[in-house]
């Protein structure tokens, strides 16, 4: 692994690291040892900075699907099961929903999934193993990217292989231009980008907000709807504007702690992917807000934090992607606060003051906007 | 007012008669009410009949038989294959309260349980008005007797009514016919239960029960062996009361204390006869005859204060483990119950009075799992039917909690409920019941002591047997889906790669990385004549000839190593006391009355042995499961056998 993933054409290389890991199993078998598989261990406790790329990748600690435990005879089973699946999804040229295998494992017998999140985790623990993307194995997620809105140009190949420039304002409705699962250059390129930042929005509700008050063309910014834990294709769309077009990324969030994940998987990688963090995470990005401060400074309206929002800020103060003085002494005031609050809570001071006050106000601090 | 005086008192003070007396006392003596009279008459009828079979070695043939008369008034008769009764005898056996020949002698036996069956004719003579009838035959080539007697209750003697010759089939045994007024209906159940619990106990007995209208009830003979022969013993000193020490000396041929004491008393030797005089401050060569009351007082201190052996325990006569297992596999098998446990303890006594404790436990199957477990209690072979909350056997379950081995109990205390049927033997020279109604065991701390240790070795078994078929059947389930799952994950990838498939035997073994022990019982049908008879490598004690037919126990146990290492053990069976050991393969290196062991040459990994052996002397299902022990080897390396903890 550590290699610069692109996105291969020719799958030569895929089948390669396939039937790699059936070899694996076989010469385990026929030198007569218990057969294993080992990948990292994908969890807080083993993520760590990588220097090269500025992201948050998986550290040295590594597990061991034996044999020796049934659970781990099931799942090599189900690996060989999908290896197996997907070689031939590769041989017939077809791809899948992880859903729809999720389905087709209905008939591997003894191999089959008791929940699509098994499913889910097992093919993002095959991408680990690989070193490949879901997408070389021809498998994609069912959720889709989320909505642009702003002055950028993007040239998208559609599925009658034809070329189609759409403009991210002119050709596109209010609801945006939507990103597809695949958002790699044979799928899309930026033809030009007139914008001089991107902001990722938690909450459609937000989205909309900026959209009606043209705040993307009175602060030239381009908006992405980010719909919660953003998906991946999102998270690839903006670190590719932002490496390729060299557009600042801000994220501007809700105040508690699951938003400040979001900000996480946007910037430094998601622990889920930290195996693709430097395909997926933009290092470079900023949070914008709500943030603890802005609850006292704007005075907005809260509720009170929950047991699990204090016990997941508590967990955050040991993530080691928090531990820069920023986020610690946000987190630390937010505990102290014992509130939260939520982007939209800005309209107590009327539907325009996001745009005309917050906004302005938080970007010239952040010297995007000059004051 | 005149004053009363000593003669006045006088003229009104008479003997009571047994009449009398009998109809005050009817409720202590088990005739309370019609109900209870009825199984009382059954009970000592059949009671008497099984005593007497057995002390002349006769495999006991009982038949019973109620017809029912209308208004209340029933007719109970009971028929044996015994021995017969002498002509002159039948009178006073019959028509005479309290005459017997059990009630003195020191030994275990069920007639001391009652009050007589001349009880039962009195009490229908005085609820019909109606004469007993018994028939005698003593010898095959000679012809019955059939006697037609009351009581007559001022004498407490026999009135023959009428005496005749006839002619009767039997080659030898006695039949008695009682009219009593009895509830037919709420009775029926408890003479059933009676006879079934009876039989249970009683397995070489062969009990049939006749209702009224016709039905017949067979309680068949699950064992053709006799009980052993209780031993009548003299009285031990703790057991003795004042009273009849001073009987006993008015009565001795002894004419010295110390001559006495060790001939009329069982465990008393020179030492402890002289210790006893000595702390009774005594002279030994006293003429017991002529000791005073302080004397025998003293005496009678003395024998609490000094160390005496306990009584021997020959005249005790327990049923056995395997004769309690097959009797409740028999009687059980429409429960069809997972497992049956029996546990015994060793002789022990109380106040001199020596007693021994069996328990059986019947679990699973069809048995109702939220009720009150049932509870069969058993005081010298004889049923007890009432009183069970008063019992000591009662007191003793409520002591355990049952909590760890599946049963329900609140908190731990008090009678358990669940899919569980208990079995309590009790068999004593002299049982402590609680009345003279005799339906319950006395709360004798001896006694109850003996009950707990019994229940939990039971209890012991149940876990041992539950923990050891959960052990295995997990081992089980992971090796049958590892040699599922592999060979799938082997095809796949051989496929995926178009290599032959691997050969999985050591990888398999690896992944097992136990040592694999399973058993399996059959058995063989022998006729007498067989010719196959098996080979015997040793005979043990108690088991003799008579084991002609029955079944040959089969007995395989497969060692399957799945280890990376060859491994090398000794591995012990544990076989019933009463079987007589056939063939043995391999060798066995020792072969005792409880075990056989085996050390085994050292098997290599994924190598397999058979071991075979044969069990005669037992019938088909006593031996259902065998009970395996490992030795020098981790025992958490094998599935499907503990460690040996020594004999």
């Amino acid at each position: 692994m550590g290699g610069r993933i692109v996105m291969r054409k020719d799958y030569t290389d895929v089948v390669k690291k396939i039937d790699s890991v059936a070899s694996k199993i076989y010469d385990d078998l026929e030198k007569t040892e218990i057969p294993y598989i080992q990948l990292p261990t994908r969890s807080k406790s083993n993520i760590e900075f990588n220097e090269k790329f500025n992201v948050w990748k998986y550290g040295k600690n590594k597990i061991q699907r034996s044999a020796k435990s049934l659970d781990g005879a099931y799942m090599l089973l189900r690996t060989m099961y999908i290896v197996d699946f997907i070689k031939e999804m590769i041989k017939i040229k077809k791809s899948s929903t992880l859903r729809e295998m999720y389905y087709i494992s209905e008939g591997w017998d003894l191999a089959k999934f008791h929940s699509q999140n098994e499913s889910n985790s097992l093919a993002e623990d095959l991408e680990v193993i690989t070193s490949c993307m879901r997408e070389d194995f021809k498998l994609r997620p069912e959720e889709d990217g989320a909505r642009v809105i702003g002055n950028i140009t993007i040239e998208e190949m559609t599925r009658n292989n034809r070329k189609k420039k759409i403009h991210c304002q002119d050709d596109v409705g209010d609801s945006g231009y939507s990103i597809p699962y695949n958002v790699e250059p044979e799928k899309i390129s930026f033809k030009s980008a007139d914008v001089d930042f991107i902001i990722a929005i938690e909450t459609g509700g937000m989205f909309d907000r900026l959209v009606e008050n043209r705040f993307d063309s009175s602060y030239r910014a381009l908006l992405v709807h980010l719909k919660g834990q953003p998906a991946r294709s999102t998270r690839r769309f903006i670190r590719r504007l932002n490496e390729e077009k060299n557009i600042p990324v801000l994220v501007f969030t809700d105040c508690d702690p699951w938003s400040f994940r979001i900000f996480a998987s946007v910037a430094y990688g998601a622990i889920k992917t930290a195996h693709i963090s430097e395909y997926l995470a933009t290092p470079s990005s900023q949070y914008l807000g709500v943030t603890p401060s802005d609850i006292e400074n704007y005075d907005l309206p809260t509720d009170k934090l929950t047991k699990e929002d204090i016990k997941s800020l508590k967990s955050e103060l040991t993530d080691p992607r928090f531990q820069d003085s920023f986020w610690k002494n946000e987190i630390k005031l937010q505990l102290k606060l014992g509130k939260k609050s939520e982007q939209q809570a800005l309209a107590k001071y009327g539907l325009d003051y996001v745009t005309d006050t917050y906004l302005p106000e938080k970007l010239a601090e952040m010297g995007m906007i000059k004051k | 007012m005149s004053k009363i005086t000593a003669h006045d008192l006088a003229k009104k003070q008479k003997e009571i008669s047994v009449a009398e007396f009998f109809e005050r006392n009817k409720h202590i003596l088990g005739f309370g009410n019609p109900t209870r009279a009825l199984i009382t008459s059954v009970k000592e009828g059949v009671d008497n009949s099984l005593d007497v079979c057995e002390e002349v070695n006769i495999l006991p043939d009982i038949y019973v038989e109620i017809k029912n008369h209308e208004d209340g008034e029933c007719k109970v008769i009971v028929e044996d294959n015994g021995p017969g009764i002498i002509k002159k005898q039948i009178k006073h056996i019959f028509g005479r309260l309290l005459y017997g020949s059990r009630f003195h002698a020191i030994r275990q036996s069920r007639g001391q349980q009652g009050i007589g069956i001349s009880a039962v004719v009195l009490y229908g003579q005085l609820t019909t008005g109606k004469h007993a009838k018994v028939i005698s035959k003593i010898q095959e080539d000679r012809p019955a007797t059939a006697i037609e007697l009351a009581i007559d209750t001022n004498k407490n003697r026999a009135e023959v009514i009428s005496r005749n010759i006839v002619h009767w089939e039997k080659p030898s045994g006695t039949r008695v016919e009682i009219n009593i007024m009895a509830d037919y209906k709420r009775g029926r159940r408890f003479v059933y239960e009676y006879l079934q619990n009876t039989s249970v106990v009683n397995p070489h007995a062969q009990i049939t029960f006749k209702e009224p209208d016709g039905t017949e009830h067979f309680f068949e003979r699950t064992s053709e062996t006799l009980p052993r022969k209780s031993i009548e013993i003299k009285p031990h000193p703790y057991g003795v009361e004042l009273g009849t020490l001073i009987k006993m000396a008015k009565h001795t041929k002894s004419r010295k204390l110390s001559a006495f004491l060790k001939n009329e008393f069982t465990s008393m030797g020179d030492r402890t006869a002289k210790a006893a005089c000595e702390k009774a401050n005594l002279e030994r060569d006293l003429n017991p005859k002529e000791m005073t009351r302080e004397q025998f007082l003293a005496l009678h201190k003395a024998f609490k204060k000094v160390k005496i052996m306990a009584p021997p325990t020959d005249c005790l006569s327990p049923i056995g483990e395997t004769l309690i297992k097959r009797s409740l596999k028999y009687e059980t098998k429409e429960i069809s119950p997972e497992f049956i446990i029996t546990a015994s303890r060793p002789p022990s006594t109380y106040s001199g009075s020596p007693f021994q404790v069996e328990v059986g436990l019947v679990y699973g199957g069809n048995l109702p799992k939220d009720a009150t477990v049932k509870v069969m209690r058993f005081a010298n072979r004889v049923p007890l039917l009432y009183q069970q909350g008063g019992c000591a056997t009662t007191t003793a379950i409520s002591s355990i909690d049952w909590r760890r081995y599946g049963l329900d109990q609140k908190s731990g205390k008090g009678m358990p409920s669940g899919p569980a049927i208990f079995l309590i033997h009790v068999s004593s020279t002299l049982i402590p019941f609680t009345s003279e109604s005799k339906e319950a065991i006395a709360d004798v701390s001896e006694i109850e002591n003996e009950i707990k240790l019994a229940l939990r070795i039971c209890a012991r078994k149940v876990q041992h047997h539950i923990n050891k078929k959960v052990k295995r059947k997990k081992t089980r389930e992971k090796f049958e889906l590892i040699t599922k799952i592999l060979p799938e994950i082997a095809k796949k990838s051989s496929k995926m790669l178009d290599r032959p498939v691997p050969s999985l035997d050591a990888v398999i073994t690896k992944i097992m990385d136990v040592v694999w022990i399973e058993d399996l019982i059959e058995y063989e049908k022998v006729s007498g004549k067989t010719t196959e008879k098996p080979v015997q490598t040793t005979l043990l004690k108690g088991s003799s000839e008579q084991h002609d037919g029955g079944a040959i126990t089969k007995s395989k146990i497969m060692v399957v190593n799945y280890k990376r290492t060859s491994q090398k053990f000794n591995l012990y069976a544990i076989i019933p006391e009463d079987a007589v050991v056939g063939t043995v393969n391999p060798k066995p290196a020792k072969i005792k009355s409880n075990y056989i062991k085996w050390n085994l040459d050292a098997i290599a990994s994924a190598d397999k042995v058979d071991i075979n052996f044969e069990l005669a002397g037992l019938e088909e299902g006593d031996f259902d499961e065998n009970d395996i022990y490992i030795e020098n080897i981790n025992p958490s390396y094998v599935i499907g056998a503990d460690k040996w903890e020594g004999e």
